[in-house]
C-alpha cells in the first residue's frame, strides 16, 4: 500500500514540478520559437506516456499486490495487445519527429539574404569578423596568426580588407537581419552559445561550421562555451548587443578593419616571415 | 495462446559430445585467486569494480559539493573538477557498470543459467578478470602522476584532451589511453566466452528461446560490446600516437597559446565518430543486461511469466542491431554535415520503439500477477521509474532539432544519469539482493536493505529529476563555476546546493548496503537453494552455493521455459525449468 502511495506521488510530484518549477528556458530573442514549440510538443507527449506508465505501475502494485491465497494469472503473450502497443507507439514518435525533421530542415536552410559574421574561439576568448563595405569575408589560415594578425586573415585577399576585427569586445548584431554565424577555432574544440538565441554549434579547429539566426529583440545576451575546452572553459565569456539598426551602425562607424589594425606593411611582412619558416 | 512453454517434450536431444574435464584446484591460490571457476572470476570483477565504483563515488561527491557550494571548497579547482568529473564517468560507465554486468553478472549467472558446468574457455576467463584488474590499477595510478589523471572529459575530445589547457596532459591522459586499451584487450577474452557458452554451451533442451532474459541480455550486449570496443581500442591507439608521436590522426593544423603547432590534416570530428560508434551500443551494453536482469526480478517476484517473452528477445535483439545505426545523434552540434541530422533522428527515434515495448510488458507483467514486495521487487519498480524517465528524455535529445538548445546542458547530465546510471544501478541492486542468496547461502538483511532502498532511489530521483530544468534554463555542463551569469536566477544555486545534499545522503546509503553485504556474509539468514520459489536453473543446483563444476554428477536436462510461475493445475506457483512433465518418465530423457 504505502509502495503504491509513493509511486502515485512520484508522478504527481513531477508534473507539479513541471507546472511550478521557477526554472524554464530563458525568453527568446531569436526567430527559433518552432524549437520550444517543439519541445513543448515533446513535453505534453512524453508526460502523458510517463504519467502513464507510473500510474499503471502504482495501480498494479496497490490492485496485485501479495496476499494470502493468491495466484497470479497465466497470461504468455497477447498478440493483439502487443500490435495495438506498438503501433501507438510509432504514431506517438512520428508526432514528434515529423516536426522535428521539419524545424530542422529550417534550421540547415540558411536563408538567401544573411549576412555572414564569422565567430573564432581560441583557448579562451571570442573574436569576432564582420563583413565590410563589400559585404564579404576575406579568406584565412590558422598558419598567418601572429599578434599583429591575430585571426589568421590572409593579407593578399582583398575581400578582407575592410573587415571589421573585433578582438576583445562585445559582437553587436542588428535586430530583425537574418545573420549567417561562421564558426571558427583555431586550438581545440569551442562552442558559441547564447541561450536565448536556442542555436549552438561546435567550433573545429580545421574547418568552418556554421548556424543561421535572426535575432528579434533588443539586448544584452550572454555568450557561452558550451564544448569542453580545457581548464578555463567556464570562463570563456562574452557578450551579444543586439540593437535598432542605426545604433549599430554607429557602433560599426567605430570599429576598425582588417586594413586600419595591420597597417599594410606589417602584415605583407608576417606573411613573408611565416612562409619562409 | 500458449504456444511457448510447453512445446515438443518429446524433443529432447540426447547430448551429442562427451563432457569436458573441468580443471580442478589444487592448491588455495588456484581456488580462490587465479581460479578457473566462473563462479569465483564473478566475484572478483564484482569486488574489483564495486571497489573502483567506490572511488566515482567519492569523486561525484567532490564535484557536486564544488557545484553546490563553489568557492567554499579551497582544495577543488577547476582542474581538479574535471579531473573528478572524467574520473567519474570512465569509471562509472567502463570500469563499474561494463564489468560489473558482463564480468560480474555474466561471469556468475550464464553457466548457471543455461546448465553449463562452467565458462567453456576457463583459463582466457581468468586472464580476463586479470587483465581487466590491471586496467584498473593503470586508471588508478594517474591519481598518483604527476599532473594528475586527465580532465579532458570522459568522451576525450581531441585537441583538447592532448593538449596543455587540459589538464593531466602527461601521464593522465597516456595512462587513461593505455588503461582502456588494456580493458578491452581483458573483455575481449571474457565477451568471447561469454557468446561460446550461450552458443554452445547449453544443456540439453536449453534451446535459444527457452533461456533467461537475463541471458539474453547478456549476450547481446556481449556481442555488441565485441563489435563495438575495437573503435574505441583504434582511436585510443591513433589517439596515443597523436599524443606521443605527434602524428596527426585527429589533429588539425593549430595554434596553442599563440603557438604553431607541427600537426596538420587530421580531423577531430573522426575521434568523435570513433568515440561514438563505440559510445552509444556501450548504453546499451549497459542498458540489455539490466533489462534482462528486470524481466526476471519481476516474473519471479509478481509469481507470474514475463509477458510477451518473444517478443521481449525480438525487442533486445532489435535494440542491439539498431543501437549501431544512432550513434551521430550524439554529435548533433558536433559540426558534422548537418544533413546527417535527418538520418540519425530518424533511427534514433525508431529505436524508442522496441524499448517502449519492453517497458509494456515489464508492467503488464504487473497486471494480475502476485507481487511479492521484496527488496529485488522495489529495486525494479524504481528501475521502471527511473529507465522510463530518462528513456523519455531521450526522445527529446534525439530528435535533432530539440537537442540543438538542450545539447550540453545539465539536462543532458540529467538524462544518461538518469537512463544509464540510476536506472542500471537499480538493476545493479536489485540483481545483488535477488542472487547473493545462491551467491553466498544467505540472505541479505531486510532492515538495511529497505533503508538503502528507499534513500537510493528517491534520493536519486531528487538529484536527477530536477536537474533536467536546470538544463531547459540553459545552464551548460561541465562548468565547476557558472559564476554571474545574467540568465541563471540566485534560486538555480539553491537548488544546487539541494541536489549536493540529496547526493551525499544517497552516497552515505551506499555505505550501508556495502556493511549489508559484509554482515550478511556472516550473519545472514540461511537462504536454502531456492529461497524466492523461483524457476530458472540456477535455483536448482544441488548445493548453495554451487560448487566449482555447478551440477554434482550429471547435467539437468530442461523441459519448459523459465517461468513457469502460476501455471492453472501445478501444485506450486512454479515449475522449475529442469522439471519433467507429468507423466513423464525418468528413462524418456536418457535415451
Amino acid at each position: 500500500m504505502a509502495v503504491a502511495i509513493i509511486l502515485l506521488l512520484i508522478a504527481v510530484a513531477s508534473v507539479l514540478f513541471h507546472l511550478l518549477s521557477p526554472w524554464w528556458w530563458t525568453p527568446l530573442a531569436s526567430n527559433w520559437g518552432y524549437i520550444d514549440d517543439t519541445i513543448t510538443l515533446t513535453f505534453w507527449i512524453t508526460g502523458a506516456v510517463f504519467s502513464a506508465v507510473v500510474l499503471f505501475t502504482a495501480y498494479c502494485v496497490f490492485r496485485f499486490r501479495h496476499k494470502e491465497g493468491q495466484r497470479a494469472e497465466y497470461n504468455p503473450e497477447n498478440k493483439k495487445l502487443e500490435s495495438w502497443l506498438t503501433v501507438a507507439t510509432a504514431v506517438g514518435v512520428a508526432a514528434m519527429l515529423a516536426p522535428g525533421l521539419v524545424v530542422w530542415h529550417q534550421f540547415v536552410t540558411v536563408p538567401a539574404g544573411a549576412t555572414e559574421i564569422e565567430v573564432m574561439g581560441q583557448q579562451w576568448q571570442w573574436s569576432y569578423r564582420l563583413p565590410g563595405k563589400d559585404g564579404r569575408l576575406g579568406t584565412s589560415d590558422a598558419r598567418l596568426i601572429s599578434p599583429e594578425n591575430p585571426m589568421g586573415l590572409r593579407p593578399d585577399d582583398p575581400n578582407g580588407q575592410d573587415d571589421i576585427v573585433v578582438q576583445n569586445d562585445d559582437l553587436h548584431l542588428p535586430v530583425g537581419k537574418p545573420v549567417k554565424v561562421l564558426l571558427r577555432s583555431i586550438d581545440v574544440l569551442h562552442d558559441f552559445y547564447v541561450p536565448e538565441f536556442r542555436a549552438k554549434m561546435d567550433m573545429i579547429p580545421g574547418s568552418v561550421t556554421y548556424y543561421w539566426f535572426t535575432p528579434t529583440r533588443a539586448g544584452t545576451f550572454d555568450v557561452l562555451c558550451a564544448e569542453l575546452c580545457g581548464v578555463a572553459h567556464a570562463q570563456m565569456r562574452s557578450k551579444v548587443i543586439v540593437e535598432e539598426e542605426k545604433d549599430y551602425h554607429a557602433w560599426l562607424e567605430k570599429q576598425r578593419t582588417f586594413a586600419e589594425l595591420s597597417g599594410r606593411g606589417n602584415v605583407a611582412k608576417a606573411a613573408y616571415k611565416t612562409e619562409s619558416e | 495462446m500458449v504456444d511457448i512453454p510447453l512445446d515438443t517434450v518429446a524433443g529432447i536431444p540426447p547430448a551429442e559430445v562427451g563432457e569436458v574435464e573441468l580443471y580442478h584446484p589444487r592448491s588455495w591460490w588456484t581456488r580462490y585467486v587465479f581460479s578457473q571457476d566462473a563462479k569465483v572470476i564473478a566475484v572478483q570483477y564484482s569486488i574489483t569494480a564495486m571497489a573502483i565504483g567506490m572511488v566515482a563515488l567519492v569523486l561525484s561527491w567532490l564535484m557536486r559539493l564544488q557545484l553546490g557550494f563553489p568557492g567554499t571548497f579551497s582544495f577543488i579547482d577547476a582542474n581538479q573538477y574535471l579531473q573528478f568529473i572524467t574520473m567519474h564517468g570512465m569509471i562509472m560507465v567502463v570500469y563499474l557498470l561494463t564489468a560489473l554486468f558482463l564480468g560480474g553478472f555474466g561471469n556468475y549467472l550464464i553457466p548457471l543459467m543455461v546448465g553449463a558446468r562452467d565458462m567453456v574457455f576457463p583459463y582466457v576467463n581468468m586472464l580476463s578478470y586479470w587483465i581487466y584488474l590491471l586496467a584498473v590499477l593503470v586508471l588508478v595510478s594517474t591519481f598518483f602522476m604527476p599532473g594528475g589523471p586527465t580532465g579532458a572529459g570522459w568522451t576525450l575530445y581531441p585537441p583538447q584532451a592532448i593538449l596543455s589547457g587540459t589538464p593531466g596532459q602527461d601521464w593522465g591522459i597516456i595512462l587513461m589511453l593505455a588503461s582502456l586499451i588494456l580493458f578491452i584487450i581483458g573483455f575481449t577474452m571474457g565477451g568471447l566466452n561469454y557468446v561460446v557458452t550461450v552458443l554452445q554451451g547449453r544443456t540439453r533442451g536449453m534451446t535459444l528461446m527457452r533461456m533467461p532474459l537475463t541471458v539474453w541480455g547478456i549476450f547481446t550486449a556481449t556481442v555488441m560490446a565485441l563489435l563495438a570496443f575495437p573503435a574505441l581500442f583504434v582511436a585510443s591507439v591513433m589517439l596515443l600516437l597523436d599524443r606521443l608521436l605527434e602524428t596527426s590522426f585527429f589533429m588539425p593544423t593549430l595554434v596553442e597559446m599563440g603557438e604553431l603547432k607541427q600537426y596538420s590534416g587530421g580531423s577531430p570530428i573522426l575521434f568523435q565518430h570513433l568515440f561514438w560508434f563505440f559510445g552509444h551500443p556501450e548504453v546499451y551494453i549497459v542498458a540489455l543486461p539490466a533489462f534482462g536482469i528486470i524481466s526476471d526480478l519481476i516474473s519471479v517476484h509478481a509469481r507470474k511469466n514475463i509477458f510477451g517473452y518473444r517478443m521481449m528477445v525480438w525487442a533486445i535483439v532489435g535494440i542491439g542491431a539498431l543501437s549501431f545505426v544512432v550513434w551521430a545523434h550524439h554529435m548533433y552540434v558536433s559540426g558534422m554535415n548537418p544533413y546527417f541530422g535527418f538520418f540519425f533522428a530518424t533511427t534514433t527515434l525508431i529505436i524508442a520503439i522496441p524499448t517502449a515495448i519492453k517497458v509494456y510488458n515489464w508492467v503488464l507483467t504487473l497486471w494480475r500477477g502476485d507481487i511479492h514486495l521484496t527488496i529485488p521487487m522495489l529495486f525494479a519498480l524504481a528501475f521502471i521509474i527511473t529507465f522510463v524517465n530518462g528513456g523519455l528524455t531521450g526522445l527529446f535529445l534525439g530528435n535533432v532539432v530539440v537537442d540543438v538548445p538542450l545539447s550540453d546542458t545539465m539536462f543532458v547530465v540529467a538524462h544518461f544519469h538518469m537512463v544509464m546510471g540510476i536506472a542500471p544501478i537499480m538493476a545493479v541492486f536489485g540483481g545483488i539482493y535477488h542472487w547473493y542468496p545462491k551467491v553466498t547461502g544467505r540472505m541479505l538483511n531486510e532492515a538495511l536493505g529497505r533503508f538503502h532502498f528507499w534513500v537510493s532511489f528517491l534520493g536519486a530521483y531528487a538529484i536527477f529529476f530536477p536537474m533536467h530544468y536546470l538544463g531547459l534554463l540553459g545552464m551548460p555542463r561541465r562548468y565547476h563555476d557558472i559564476g554571474e551569469t545574467a540568465f541563471v536566477p540566485a534560486s538555480a544555486h539553491d537548488l544546487n546546493a539541494f541536489m549536493s545534499v540529496a547526493a551525499l545522503i544517497v552516497g552515505f546509503a551506499q555505505l550501508v548496503f556495502l556493511f549489508n553485504l559484509v554482515w550478511s556474509l556472516f550473519k545472514g539468514k540461511e537462504a536454502g537453494g531456492n529461497p524466492w520459489g523461483a524457476a530458472s536453473l540456477e535455483w536448482q543446483t544441488p548445493e548453495t552455493p554451487p560448487a566449482h563444476g555447478n551440477w554434482g554428477k550429471e547435467l539437468p536436462i530442461v523441459y519448459r521455459w523459465a517461468y513457469d510461475y502460476s501455471v492453472p493445475g501445478a501444485p506450486q506457483d512454479f515449475v522449475p525449468q529442469n522439471e519433467p512433465p507429468a507423466g513423464w518418465s525418468a528413462r524418456g530423457a536418457h535415451p
